[in-house]
């Protein structure tokens, strides 16, 4: 009897806990779908500053809280996506923006993963150029006195 | 020498890897510089924390210039820096404007109450919109704001002793400069 009400008063308060959790995310009153899809979407593209590796959709936070209410209100004031993440990035940097935008201070960022590809692309290309010379010049002797030192 | 090449890529690696953690150990990661230094403040009108009927404004301000401190009874590190805004910012004789950030009135008086006010005047921003156009996004955080109502510096985070005499002192010291 008393494990009984012990586990009912458990369930209870993980009830508890699950309703607190659901009303962490505010509600926000959209009038259609449409407008909570692109609310959704355009809240997935920014960085909450608080917990820096979450988005403003999902994250908890008390600053991203207000934070997606700013964006409600400015999408109904008939703000463009685009203006919605000018008015963030004057405030909080290009941090805010999940993707970084493409300027002279990013390219690095941006190229540097093209650039490792092509140097790979470079090496691999040389070293099968070698081995075909290898190959057609030392068919003779091949399997004598294979240079096993490159094969690695 | 080929042999080798693996061995020399991987201990590129390894470098970079304590490059990277002694770089951490000398900088604050989380930290995200305000794109608003050099730039004009937010215009903002806010009411006092203790007498709500009247507000004050970016112009009113203009002509000296001020410190804004960003602070709430709900911050554990405001805690901390009160003390230091007494002790070692007060005496440098600029003005010091508390902005209450995201608090009830209320626990912010109480907590003025308990640790002391070194402000030359304190303003309510319960609902956090002021702090939002400043790029406020915790605290404590502080501006030097010039006699042009133009941002000059902001700190991340409570002042230390340390950071007063290295980045603060320097600040005014400049601001000096530009209007004798």
């Amino acid at each position: 009897m008393k494990h009984a009400s012990l586990f009912f008063a458990a369930l209870a308060l993980c009830f508890g806990l699950f309703v607190t959790a659901a009303h962490a995310i505010d509600p926000l009153p959209f009038k259609d779908r449409a407008e909570e899809v692109r609310f959704q979407k355009l809240t997935r593209q920014l960085r909450c500053l608080v917990c820096q590796n979450q988005d403003l959709a999902d994250s908890d936070a008390d600053l991203a809280k207000d934070l997606r209410k700013q964006v409600f209100d400015m999408m109904r004031e008939g703000k463009s996506d685009d203006e919605i993440k000018a008015f963030l990035v004057a405030r909080y940097n290009d941090f805010v923006l999940y993707d970084p935008p493409l300027k002279p201070g990013t390219y690095l960022l941006w190229f540097t993963p093209f650039a490792l590809v092509a140097i790979g692309a470079v090496v691999v290309l040389r070293i099968l150029r070698r081995r075909a010379r290898q190959a057609t010049g030392e068919t003779v002797t091949r399997g004598a006195s294979n240079n096993g030192d490159d094969d690695w | 020498m080929n042999r080798l090449l693996p061995l020399l890529a991987f201990l590129a690696l390894i470098g970079l890897l304590g490059f990277g953690m002694w770089w951490n150990t000398r900088h604050e990661t989380n930290e995200v510089p305000s794109p608003l230094i050099g730039k004009p403040a937010p215009e903002f009108k806010l009411p006092f924390l203790y007498d709500s009927a009247k507000a004050l404004s970016k112009n009113d301000l203009l002509g000296k210039p001020y410190l804004v401190n960003v602070f709430g009874s709900w911050c554990a590190t405001c805690q901390y820096e009160h003390p230091i805004l007494t002790q070692s910012v007060k005496p440098l004789g600029i003005k010091l404007i508390g902005l209450n950030w995201k608090d009830q009135p209320d626990d912010a008086k109480r907590w003025l109450q308990q640790f002391g006010d070194p402000y030359d005047a304190i303003l309510a921003d319960p609902d956090g919109r002021t702090g939002i156009d400043f790029g406020v996004y915790m605290a404590p955080e502080s501006f030097l704001v010039d006699a042009q109502g133009v941002i000059r510096y902001k700190r991340i985070g409570m002042f230390t002793p340390e950071l007063i005499e290295s980045e603060l002192k320097p600040q005014l010291a400049k601001l000096q400069q530009g209007s004798p």
